[in-house]
């Protein structure tokens, strides 16, 4: 059994929310705002620690499957995450479900954590999981009243806290947190040098979908994946498609990209705030026109904001793998999985001057629930760009049918 | 994509009586289909013969059609109306073959109707067998190892590929019936024999065997531009081997990675493209290999079903009334979530919650039937309940069932199953074997989730019971937690009571209700009442909140109220503004209680809102239209106990609530209200009980000065013998207090008596027995009234076909009485208004006579909706209940003098439809015992017209010619000389055996003798087997020939040969036939037989009711937003292309 003790979720407006603590005991808690993606190979030292809450952004994540895929998403850097489904961690946790070989997300709110998982994918127990990656749990949480009060409030500071921690202590603890807005979180959970990570070859995971796979050829795409915390399924959904993936630190120049001449570059999801990566917005502004240019979610917004346009931060953002969006040029709804408390400023990106020449960037998907600009493509420019995963991992795999399209591709490959 | 304007009339097919494998979910499918695309503006016909529907209320469809769903009436429905399209998938599997036939027979392409919603070529690609492995091999899509026979050779020759076990189902039938698996090739021949004649195809699937594995299924919609969204995700508890309407069922899935759930996705989405089902709601079945991962396709349905209606009451996503909108050309993108008004349908809906399904069985009912849990469907209804976690709506879900002796099976000690032993009790002897303990859990039965408890109370380990049983360890893991936390109740809270600890007691009881213990079951585990329990809590706080159901995890704001308790620390929504008035639902289907009353609460609810009376609906049925979130203004999906109740009382305090609609089960809540200081609208609790406790209405008969039966009650069991003797036989023996004449019987001599009292009748004061001069030959009677308490006016005499003993429920019966004298009918009327007023009935009232010669004997009242109410609400058109809410309310009801339903001219004939298919080896003969699910209605311009809609309605084959078997008593000799000089002069040739031939040839008929069993060769059986006889006449009398009566019964049964059991029967029977040889059935709309009835209906009722419900101001009334413009655009167009 796992060490259970009471403790409690306090929101930085004093809302407080009582559970038991499971998962990493407090003890093992490092510090808020460390690399606790990495810590694996850190060993804290034994005794109390100066700071026994965890503090984070605390946001809710509508998902009823997929818990393991979240808990390893890069983007919930120093995100609290309130998970809707009641049951987590039926399923246990395996390595191939992995959307990054560690957790990065700062700690977990359930209603019920399943001790034991059944399933034959499993190979970790979800509390053994979160223990051994330090991860604090409150569970046995009215999740639905977090989510409610988050819902109207927006996304919060927060503190997971066991319960004999003072309140007021806990308070001015969530307060002190920084919040993402401004924050670099890319740095703390891209990968920490300039590496080929992955092996070039084709893996085919038969879950991932019905129909057989496309094999790798002398005319699959090369495709350099600019790696700001990608989950893994972007790469495999690529690799799926035959193309051949190379990843790239975020700190990586503009020379060396145009020196690789990729078919295309592909920039991943990853965490906060998309103005922190002003470098990384430079370096996209150099290539842009030179090289075909992909975005997905924080890629989405780093290159609208390379292109000109605005983000901001959204009230509670979207984290759920059940949300609509509409393709604008057929007319048909996608149901996709989100994860992003920053959204591009529609308005902030009608078009895009170039060496002398103005380009029309057009919408290409619109969230069906709040009207949140989804996508964008400038054909002139061979760029494209979706808010949404369409590799899903977890979620619908509507998505998925923009990787046999997106730049890289040039038509070579069908629709699978 | 807008809607088709080009359609202007659209016909809806609803699913006709309610049978097992098909109920009242499609009176909830179709009404909401109806109404739906009325307010597009299309003109909307409804079929269906089931009277106990919301769907055929007059102001429900435009043209409603109370006919059997059968291409040739509703050919002529077509014709009549100028049809534009047909819309076959919101009435189940009645309603797809219906229109199949119709396609096929080119009767759409001849009137120019089309099909929307499913096109023929997909329904057959969904429904034929073959067909659909071809499609789904073609797709690339996962299929069980299979094979495809048209006869008993080629399946063994199918099986010895697959390999045995095998798994046999033919194409084309409804819930699974007539499926069934085969271990040895002798099994398999039997088996294949018998769906070769259930398949309308004449075609058996033989199928690898995949029992044990998991069985998903998912709920797809699809729009015209290829969208689609799965609206949830089921999981069974049962693995693969027990039909999925038999399983107990869990949403969302609990136990799969999201790798696994998203590619069971891509393969359902797949499935549909690949069947080419254009639009709507269709379901697509997984078996997934709990081992290796494997997944196949085990079947979709291309459409609404009853898990599309259990996942809309799961999730708030209205799937019936999306799936009509998109038939006609909408698309997901273009229409609201009903729920949060804002997002659009098009979406997946997320659950912050488990919902649990649990069939509700009734083998009570059927003591030889086969209670093992199969691949044939056996439940008569089912329950399901929301709670935050698995356990808490498991537990939740049980308390739902209304089961006897509910608690102490839950508590522990459930009967284990020896053999066919159905009695059992009491805990097994310590150091019983615990291997036999799981070879017994291996076999699946209703009584399973008890004694899986039970097992796990006792230290059987999860991982045993998932070996043994193929339920996945998680769920059994959950329910060890139940009993961990059962044991620490059991244990400490006692101590807690004695030497209080505030906060541990607290803590503790917190903890035992967040797992899901309910009251009750906390009260027999620390040896104290319920109201104990519930002081306790109280002084403790431990109590309820309610959760919203959203579609959307609280994501966003939800504008429909609809919610469920559980134990957190937040609860949402304030009380129900106005005064308020609750409407307690009738539970799960059952025998004795089913759609009718579910009718009531609906109406009811309706004509409360109608008046500004803001309705609380409580129910735990997810099959029902009450359960539809747009019926009340509230809806809370509880169970129906007292603690569930009180919980809603205590958030609601409601000025009012009514008990008289939903049957027994809101009536035993009666005192529950009262408690908690709720008054009860219309008749008191106290005029209630005076008419149901036998004792005290006797009294009031004797005071009244009418006649009864002679009775006798017995609280003792010798006593019951010697009262018995002094009535003198025949008697009727009954328990008190029943529903829906359960241990009733009839017993002609002492030894009969015995063996009765043998079977376990309870005999005490508390449960005294009932013993009942049984009126041989008598004319039974019902009578549905509606009283303000001084004026009473009567809905309708209903004359029984069959002889007073067999139960009225079980009864076909006719409004307006044809064979009792008017003078008889006007008495009846005296003596029913003269009983509501002593009664002081405010309400419905229900009352059965038995007239024998020139006495009229009261057998029962009952101060409260009857299950005919529905029927006769059509036959007369007069709204009884809401004339009966009327009256609660302080409206005079307006008495009449005459027969409503002589005014239409029309004879009206409401059949039961009895289960026996499914219970093979359970004879079909009627009696106290009450046996049909449902029932439905035909009329006529004469009595065998309307008799032979309503047989064909129920099912039955009405014989054109051929051969009839006669075998009756010598009683109903004479009379069936005659009947079988019709039948022989409309051509039909006679077979009887021993005497009835020689009395039949004495009378001058040629008749083919017959033996009897035993006697010679061919006997009747082999007659039937051969299918040479169309038609079995057989009046059972006398022990010997009882036996051989069944066995000819069982035969006809097994063939699907019409039995006729009474005399009675026979002469309708006949004339049946003879108005079923005159050609294509005459076909009315009820708004037409209404018509000249209007002006009598109070502000037209049940219409305007409809419309009230649709305005106030409820989701569902208006689309806001971007579904608006659309909205408008709907109503305008098609009006303009109706035809009067």
């Amino acid at each position: 059994m796992t060490p259970a003790r009471p403790g409690y979720l306090l929101l930085e407006d004093g809302r407080r929310f009582d559970g038991v603590l499971c998962g990493a005991p407090p003890e093992t808690w490092e510090r808020a705002g460390s690399r606790a993606g990495h810590a694996e190979t850190r060993a804290i030292p034994g005794g109390l620690p100066e700071d026994p809450g965890r503090t984070a952004e605390v946001v809710f994540q509508t998902g009823m499957s997929g818990y393991q895929e979240v808990m390893t998403d890069p983007s919930y850097r120093s995100q609290i995450v309130v998970f809707t489904a009641p049951h987590i961690g039926n399923t246990g946790v395996n390595a191939a479900d992995a959307e990054a070989r560690v957790p990065f997300f700062a700690g977990a709110v359930v209603r019920s954590l399943s001790e034991r998982p059944s399933n034959r994918r499993s190979e970790w127990s979800l509390p053994a999981w979160l223990r051994r990656h330090r991860i604090p749990c409150l569970s046995e949480v009215d999740t639905r009243a977090v989510t409610r009060h988050l819902r109207e409030a927006g996304a919060l500071r927060g503190i997971l806290a066991p319960a004999v921690l003072p309140e007021a202590e806990a308070l001015a603890r969530a307060r002190r947190f920084a919040g993402l807005a401004g924050r670099d979180l890319v740095r703390e959970v891209a990968p920490p040098e300039s590496e080929v990570r992955c092996p070039e070859t084709s893996s085919d995971d038969p879950l991932d979908a019905v129909f057989p796979a496309a094999a790798p050829s002398s005319r699959s795409p090369r495709i350099t994946l600019v790696d700001c915390g990608a989950k893994e399924g972007i790469a495999a959904c690529l690799r799926r498609r035959g193309a051949r993936v190379r990843r790239v630190v975020p700190t990586i120049s503009a020379e060396w990209l145009l020196r690789d001449a990729p078919d295309a570059v592909w920039l991943s999801n990853g965490p906060g705030d998309p103005d922190t990566q002003p470098r990384l917005i430079e370096t996209l502004r150099a290539i842009l026109g030179r090289v075909p240019l992909f975005g997905i979610c924080l890629g989405f917004q780093i290159l609208a904001l390379a292109l000109g346009g605005r983000t901001r931060k959204m009230k509670h953002g979207h984290h759920g793998i059940n949300h609509p969006v509409l393709e604008l040029a057929s007319g048909r709804v996608l149901v996709t999985s989100q994860n992003h408390g920053f959204e591009v400023v529609a308005d902030s990106l009608r078009s895009v001057r170039l060496g002398g020449g103005t380009y029309r960037v057009r919408p290409t998907y619109r969230s069906l629930n709040d009207g949140t600009f989804e996508g964008f493509e400038i054909p002139e420019l061979d760029v494209a760009a979706v808010q949404f995963h369409p590799e899903a991992r977890g979620g619908p795999h509507d998505g998925r049918r923009l990787f046999d399209r997106a730049p890289g591709f040039g038509g070579d490959l069908h629709a699978s | 994509m807008p809607a088709d304007r080009t359609l202007g009339t659209v016909l809806i097919l609803g699913s006709g009586p309610i049978v097992i494998g098909q109920a009242c979910e499609f009176d909830y499918s179709g009404t909401q289909a109806c109404r739906a695309l009325r307010r597009d503006g299309y003109r909307v016909v409804l079929v269906n013969s089931n009277p106990a529907t919301i769907m055929t209320d007059p102001g429900v469809a435009d043209r409603t059609y109370l006919e059997p769903i059968t291409p040739a009436a509703v050919e002529a429905i077509l014709v009549r109306e100028q049809v534009d399209a047909v819309l076959p998938t919101l009435g189940g599997q009645t309603a797809l073959n219906t229109a199949v036939a119709l396609a096929e027979s080119g009767a759409l392409e001849r009137h120019g109707v089309r099909l929307i919603g499913a096109d023929l070529e997909a329904i057959r690609r969904a429904e034929d067998r073959d067909l659909f492995r071809e499609t789904m091999a073609r797709a690339g899509i996962p299929m069980p190892r299979s094979g495809f026979a048209r006869s008993v050779a080629e399946a063994e020759a199918l099986a010895g590929t697959v390999g045995y076990p095998v798994v046999l189902r033919p194409s084309f039938t409804l819930g699974g019936a007539g499926g069934g698996r085969a271990e040895t090739p002798e099994a398999l021949r039997g088996i294949v024999a018998e769906e070769l004649r259930l398949s309308p195809s004449a075609s058996v699937l033989v199928e690898e065997d995949l029992t044990g594995w998991k069985e998903i299924e998912l709920e797809v919609m699809r729009d015209a531009k290829d969208n689609a969204v799965i609206v949830c995700g089921i999981e069974n508890l049962d693995p693969m081997g027990v039909h999925t309407g038999d399983s107990i069922t869990v949403a969302p899935i609990q136990t799969l990675t999201d790798r696994e759930l998203q590619r069971l996705r891509d393969i359902a989405l797949e499935t549909l493209r690949a069947v080419g089902v254009a639009t709507g709601g269709s379901n697509v079945q997984f078996a997934v290999n709990p081992d290796d991962g494997r997944i196949v396709v085990i079947e979709m349905n291309p459409r609404v079903s009853r898990s599309s209606a259990l996942a809309s009451k799961a999730t708030g996503f209205p799937i019936a009334k999306i799936a009509a909108r998109l038939a006609v050309g909408f698309t997901l993108d273009e229409i609201a979530n009903d729920i949060t008004r804002v997002t659009p349908a098009c979406f997946e809906p997320s659950l912050d919650y488990v919902v649990v399904k649990i069939p509700r069985w009734t083998f009570e009912k059927f003591p030889h039937a086969e209670d093992t849990l199969g691949t044939r469907m056996k439940s008569v209804g089912e329950v399901m309940a929301i709670g935050r976690t698995f356990a808490e709506a498991f537990l939740k879900a049980l308390a739902s069932l209304e089961i006897d002796g509910l608690t102490e099976r839950t508590v522990g000690h459930a009967p284990r199953h020896e053999g066919s032993d159905r009695t059992g009790g009491g805990a097994p002897p310590p150091g019983e074997d615990a291997v036999m303990d799981l070879v017994d859990l291996a076999r699946p039965t209703w009584e399973r989730p008890f004694q899986l408890l039970d097992a796990l109370r006792e230290g059987s380990a999860p991982e045993d019971l998932a070996a043994a049983t193929g339920i996945d360890r998680w769920f059994l893991d959950r329910l060890g937690d139940v009993a961990a936390i059962e044991a620490e109740v059991a244990a400490t809270l006692p101590d807690h009571l004695e030497a209080f600890r505030r906060e541990e007691a607290a803590a503790l009881l917190r903890r035992a209700k967040r797992a899901g213990l309910g009251d009750a079951h906390l009260a027999a585990l620390i040896g104290r009442d319920e109201a104990a329990v519930r002081d306790l809590r109280r002084r403790l706080a431990v109590m309820p909140v309610f959760k919203a159901v959203d579609t959307c995890a609280a994501e966003f704001p939800a504008e429909t109220p609809y919610f469920y308790s559980t134990y957190e620390s937040e609860d949402e929504g304030e009380p129900l503004a106005g005064e308020s008035v609750v409407v307690l639902g009738s539970g799960p289907n059952r025998i004795g209680q089913g759609i009718e009353f579910d009718y009531c609460c609906v109406a009811a609810a309706q004509e409360f809102r109608r008046r500004g009376r803001p309705v609380i609906l409580i129910n735990s049925n997810p099959e029902t239209v009450s359960t539809d979130y747009d019926v009340s203004d509230r809806l809370y999906f509880e169970p129906l106990t007292r603690e569930h109740v009180t919980n809603v009382l205590e958030k609601e305090r409601p000025s009012g609530a009514v008990v008289q609609f939903g049957g027994q089960t809101p009536l035993k809540l009666a005192e529950t209200m009262q408690e908690a200081g709720v008054p009860i609208l219309g008749t008191s609790p106290a005029a209630i009980e005076e008419a149901e406790n036998r004792e005290r209405f006797r009294n009031l008969v004797v005071r009244l000065d009418l006649s009864q039966p002679r009775s006798l009650i017995a609280v003792e069991a010798g006593e019951v013998v010697r009262l018995a003797s002094a009535l003198g036989f025949p008697v009727l023996v009954r328990p008190s207090h029943v529903l829906g004449g359960r241990g009733m019987a009839i017993v002609q001599n002492n030894n009969e008596l015995e063996l009765l009292l043998k079977q376990g009748v309870e005999v005490s004061k508390e449960s005294p027995v009932l013993l009942d001069a049984f009126l041989e030959d008598a004319v039974e009677l019902d009578v549905d009234a509606v009283s303000d308490g001084t004026r009473v006016r009567v809905g309708a005499v209903l004359e029984h076909l069959e002889e007073a003993g067999v139960h009225s429920g079980d009864s076909c019966c006719m409004t307006p009485p044809y064979s009792v004298g008017a003078d008889t009918v006007a008495r009846i009327r005296d003596i029913t208004a003269n009983l509501a007023r002593s009664l002081e009935v405010v309400g419905l009232l229900n009352v059965q006579f038995a007239v024998k010669g020139e006495t009229i004997y009261i057998l029962e009242a009952n101060p409260r909706a009857s299950r005919t109410v529905p029927f006769v609400c059509k036959a007369t058109g007069l709204p009884l209940v809401h004339l009966a809410v009327g009256a609660m309310l302080g409206d005079a009801v307006e008495e009449n003098d005459a027969e409503a339903s002589a005014r239409t001219g029309l004879i009206c004939v409401k059949k039961p439809v009895l289960p026996f298919d499914r219970f093979p080896g359970e004879d079909t003969l009627l009696g106290p015992e009450m046996k049909s699910t449902g029932g439905v209605m035909g009329w006529g311009a004469d009595f065998g017209e309307a008799f032979a809609k309503a047989e064909t309605a129920a099912g039955t084959r009405l014989p054109d010619e051929g051969t009839v078997f006669l075998s009756v008593r010598d009683a109903d000799k004479r009379a069936v000389v005659f009947l079988a000089r019709r039948l022989r002069s409309l051509g039909f040739g006679l077979a009887a055996t021993g005497g009835t031939a020689r009395f039949l040839k004495l009378n001058g008929m040629d008749v083919e003798p017959v033996y009897k069993i035993g006697e010679g060769r061919p006997t009747a059986i082999d007659r039937i087997a051969e299918g040479k006889v169309q038609l079995v006449l057989n009046s059972p009398t006398g022990t010997r020939s009882q036996t051989d009566g069944r066995e000819i019964r069982l035969a006809a049964l097994s063939r699907g040969v019409p039995c006729v059991t009474t005399l009675a029967g026979m002469i309708a029977m006949v004339s049946g036939i003879e108005a079923h040889r005159e050609g294509p059935p005459t076909v009315r709309a009820l708004q037409d037989m209404l018509a000249g009835e209007a002006g009598t209906l109070p502000n037209g009722a049940p219409r305007s009711a409809v419309d009230a419900s649709d305005s106030a101001g409820k989701p569902g009334g208006s689309t806001p937003a971007r579904g608006a413009a659309v909205e408008e655009t709907a109503t305008a167009a098609p009006a303009a292309r109706m035809r009067p």
